[in-house]
């Protein structure tokens, strides 16, 4: 029986393996993530690292070859038909390209309303332009009926995309997984989108799942949330995000926040760059035995990296880290001045 | 070479496109600047501002609709005399281009020809581009094409016999790379250089071209949107909209003091990682279309400090704070003395 | 994506069509000429006095005053003949060529979308159909039914041309499958029909229309082969029976008769010059639709 507690969407050692000519490929390879109603959860990672594919999986786009995903505590595998139509309906994907995910030759308000009006939730054309108006407000295209009418090529990218998003609540979602809304968008637009997700989370409970490789975008859209960093196909480490950003544990992650150039002139000029191994990422048909990033990692030890995979566990509070060579050099030391989180 | 002299200097360039039998438009107007030696220059925009045009007009590679109706572009050779390149025939820009100033384009991905490996590319530009003086034996291209790959940390043996698709993203701009500095431009113009490329493979890119302009002392003007590129690599910052530079200065100027409406609007959209959570904010409206702009300064619908004079006319871009070598903090703002820039803290770490 | 781009985007298949067939003049010319053919027949039949009556004193005499392209073997004229002849093969045309996309559209978007068991039974169904010659097919319900409407005619040719057509719509279904907007139709579970009919078909909206015009054309070469080889008897006037009739009588190696089998072609030639004209420039201006987003 789901409870305030139970996650929206939980994913419980999930594996993704395509096959293809060169060998099994591990997109995925045992991913726990949770996410609770009205709270972002950000997937990080570079090309590769699978955050893309989890999302997929998770969205029930493409079939998982191992593990679980509960939906509400119900596993996705054993719903009925009325079953998946409810999780259909509560779990909506904005894909990451606005030139793409609409079809150029439907205007607006039929490619918003196209869901409503199959399932019935309105009854004729008007209540149709009615509730694809109502849907443009919320994201914050006004005046809605302007856009009624238009093709996908008439407008830009950042009100393609926010079309997008609006198709998607009006299946009434409580879960949006968003793949790179972002990526594709000026600097300047791309703050506004942030900002209307951000509305729409607080103000009507829909729950985050975010994909992004621009850690600047996991910081502001999941500030209050937590972020997920993610290499060849597993989570190296989990938490926070103002812990994670500012108080990195995983080597990789470190390299990450590291490596980011900020747009910031004295900020640049005080970096130290985090010299890694080696330069070589391993291909996923060829994965380094025991810890995917030993051979890139400056923390490496012999005989404890390269024998086992290291699991994702608890580190302190909410933070969980797959580096034994750091959580065992973490809990040696003594507890620093507690850090307090927003 | 005369640090006191710039190494090419940009008077009132204007780049059109021819857009049908009829119709043309005007990409790029009124740009002028000067770069000095060892400069690092970020051309800063969004989508459709123009910085791709001027980069290519640059060094006169503007594909067969666009040309240039006026302004020139004077280039301070390494035997110190000067040549205007837009004035230049055939035969003298296939010596000039490479040699004195090259190009690194944007998608590195697709800028090597598949079907030829990477050694050949470098055979090929080495002998296109070498003057009467120089005759490149089989030997000499070898050894060279090894210096150039291991100055940009390849290892040559990996990479000449290998194809373009035989390497990773990052190995192919650092080729390209290797490929423009072949013949020891003074300039080298790189378009978009880490688009499209992972964060660590950035890094590494960014790290690079810090390593090599402190070697080689090379002039570099690199066109991107991405600020925080522009902050790590930039000494100074030119920031453009809908064709024209409408700020510059040097990198502390734009990302700490920025005196144009637009520059303060990108500023206040982007954040740094490190640290608090500032507070964002998005600049209202879009950028026009190059064939319709507005009357008198062509960001003034979007501008929060617009005024009625700002719908009547375009301001130039005048100096604010005068320095040497073209540092100098130039605006093209008549209000520019309202912008305070500051930020708040939405939230602290 | 910079705003010279945005004027260039892919706009409505209805404005692209016209766009395609007022700018190219080759696109123009066609579509006036075969709007002039169809207005010669459909039109034409409601504007002249239609009472044609034979004349045992007037056949085969060559272009007068009186009959400007002469007459037949009945004393008929000429000219009335070839303006009310028109409308049946045209008709017959568009029919064939209806029934041909119809079925073509629906069985290759099913296939293609569906894949699987469905595709595969449909690429057998179409397999078999692609083996029955018409001709044979039509010989064989003349000898059952002595008379063979148009219409059946028709039919029958849209029933044995649709199998070409499937495979090449299947293959667009195909690929358009993957594209981003149908994996958004399905994630509002539009359902396999409304996705396919409503989603996809419209998209190849410019690619169909093309080939419903290269049908016309097919469907009319089929017809007018029937009647040359005798196999459809009619009553109506019908350009093919024209043909038919000189050819049956050899009385087009008589100068004099020799219009009666030369206009019927003709009118037929150029209603497919222009249909073909038509279609290589609406080609010219659909394709970058087809390659673009």
């Amino acid at each position: 029986m789901p409870d305030k507690t139970t996650p929206l969407l939980a994913l419980e050692d999930l594996h993704q393996t395509f096959k293809t000519k060169r060998g099994d490929v591990p997109a995925v390879a045992g991913v726990n993530l949770e996410v609770h109603a009205g709270k972002v959860l950000c997937l990080v990672g570079e090309s590769g690292c699978g955050k893309t594919t989890t999302a997929r999986a998770a969205a029930g786009l493409t079939p998982y070859t191992g593990g679980k995903i509960r939906f509400r505590g119900d596993d996705l595998a054993t719903l009925d038909k009325a079953g998946r139509q409810t999780f259909r309906e509560s779990v909506q994907y904005i894909h990451q390209d606005p030139y793409a995910s609409l079809n150029p030759v439907r205007t607006i308000v039929a490619s918003i309303t196209a869901g409503l009006r199959k399932h019935k939730h309105v009854k004729n054309r008007a209540q149709a332009r009615e509730a694809a108006v109502k849907l443009l407000e919320q994201v914050e295209l006004t005046p809605g009926e302007s856009y009624l009418d238009k093709y996908p090529h008439q407008l830009s990218g950042g009100q393609r995309q926010r079309v997008a998003v609006a198709r998607a609540l009006a299946m009434n979602p409580k879960l949006l997984i968003a793949d790179e809304s972002t990526s594709m968008l000026d600097v300047s637009i791309r703050v506004s989108l942030l900002n209307t997700l951000g509305r729409l989370r607080d103000d009507l409970g829909v729950g985050f799942m975010f994909i992004t490789h621009d850690l600047a975008v996991a910081k502001y859209f999941a500030w209050g949330g937590e972020i997920a960093v993610m290499y060849l196909g597993k989570v190296v480490e989990q938490g926070p995000t103002p812990q994670i950003i500012n108080d990195p544990q995983h080597p990789y992650t470190k390299a990450l926040i590291s490596a980011v150039c900020e747009p910031d002139p004295k900020l640049a000029r005080a970096k130290k760059t985090l010299t890694l191994r080696s330069s070589e990422i391993p291909s996923l048909t060829d994965l380094p035995k025991g810890c995917a990033f030993h051979p890139r990692c400056p923390a490496f030890e012999p005989g404890t990296c390269d024998v086992d995979v290291p699991p994702l566990e608890v580190l302190e509070g909410a933070r969980r880290l797959a580096c034994p060579v750091i959580a065992r050099d973490h809990s040696e030391q003594p507890e620093p001045a507690v850090r307090s989180s927003q | 070479m005369a640090d006191d002299q710039p190494i090419m200097s940009v008077r009132d360039l204007q780049i059109n496109y021819r857009t049908g039998k009829r119709s043309e438009v005007v990409a790029v107007r009124g740009i002028d600047f000067d770069l000095y030696p060892g400069q690092s220059m970020a051309l800063v925009g969004e989508s459709g501002c123009g910085k791709t045009t001027l980069g290519l007009g640059l060094l006169k590679l503007l594909p067969r609709m666009g040309y240039v109706p006026q302004g020139e572009i004077v280039f301070r050779r390494k035997d110190g005399n000067t040549a205007n390149i837009l004035t230049m025939d055939k035969e003298e820009l296939r010596r000039f281009r490479w040699s004195e100033a090259a190009m690194v384009f944007q998608g590195a991905m697709n800028a090597f020809n598949p079907v030829q490996r990477i050694g050949d590319h470098f055979t090929d530009t080495l002998q296109d581009h070498a003057n009467s003086k120089q005759r490149w034996t089989k030997k000499d291209i070898a050894e060279r094409s090894e210096e150039l790959l291991r100055m940009v940390r390849l290892e040559p043996g990996r990479v000449l016999p290998s194809f373009p698709h035989e390497l990773s993203g990052g190995m192919k701009q650092r080729a390209l790379i290797a490929l423009a500095l072949a013949l020891n431009p003074q300039v080298l113009v790189l378009d978009e250089p880490t688009t499209a490329l992972d964060l660590l493979t950035q890094r590494s890119i960014v790290e690079e071209l810090h390593r090599l302009r402190a070697e080689l002392g090379f002039s570099m003007i690199f066109i991107t949107h991405d600020l925080g590129l522009a902050a790590e690599l930039a000494d100074r910052v030119s920031t453009m909209y809908a064709g024209r530079i409408i700020e510059t200065g040097t990198a502390d100027d734009i990302f700490y003091n920025p005196k144009h409406p637009y520059t303060e609007g990108l500023i206040k959209a982007v954040l740094p990682v490190a640290g608090d959570l500032p507070e964002l904010a998005s600049i209202p409206g879009s950028p026009p279309s190059l064939a319709t702009l507005p009357a008198g300064c062509a960001f003034n619908p979007r501008c929060s400090y617009a005024q009625d004079d700002c719908r009547s006319t375009t301001p130039p871009l005048e100096p604010l704070v005068d320095r040497e070598s073209d540092l100098s903090h130039r605006t093209a703002c008549l209000h520019s003395h309202r912008i305070n820039f500051s930020r708040e803290v939405i939230a602290s770490a | 994506m910079s705003s010279v781009d945005v004027a260039s985007r892919p706009q409505r298949t209805a404005s692209l069509v016209w766009r395609g067939l007022t700018r190219s003049p080759s696109g123009f010319i066609g579509a006036c000429i075969a709007l002039a053919v169809m207005a010669f027949a459909f039109i034409g039949p409601l504007v002249i006095d239609s009472t044609n009556p034979s004349n045992g004193d007037k056949i085969w005499t060559g272009p007068s005053a009186e009959h400007w392209l002469g007459t037949n073997h009945q004393g008929k004229d000429t000219l009335i003949k070839l303006i009310m002849g028109g409308a049946e093969p045209l008709l017959v045309g568009f029919m064939a060529a209806f029934i041909a996309v119809g079925v073509a559209a629906v069985v290759g978007s099913l296939a293609g979308y569906l894949r699987g068991p469905v595709d595969t039974v449909a690429l057998q169904i179409t397999d078999i159909a692609l083996t029955v010659p018409g001709i044979v097919l039509m010989l064989v319900i003349t000898a059952m039914y002595r008379q063979i409407s148009a219409t059946t005619v028709g039919i029958i040719i849209g029933l044995t041309t649709w199998p070409v057509l499937m495979r090449s719509i299947r293959a667009q279904v195909m690929s358009l499958r993957e594209r981003e907007f149908i994996e958004a139709a399905k994630l509002q579970n539009l359902g396999t029909l409304r996705i396919v009919f409503t989603e996809i078909l419209p998209n190849m909206a410019g690619y169909i229309f093309i080939n419903f015009i290269l049908a016309i054309n097919n469907a009319i070469y089929a017809l007018v082969g029937m009647y040359l080889l005798g196999l459809l008897p009619s009553t109506a006037d019908n350009w093919g029976l024209m043909i038919q009739e000189s050819w049956a009588t050899s009385a087009y190696k008589d100068p004099d008769a020799f219009l009666y089998i030369f206009m019927p072609l003709a009118m037929i030639i150029i209603f497919q010059i222009g249909l073909v004209t038509m279609t290589r420039s609406l080609e010219q201006a659909l394709n970058p639709r087809l390659r673009e987003h």
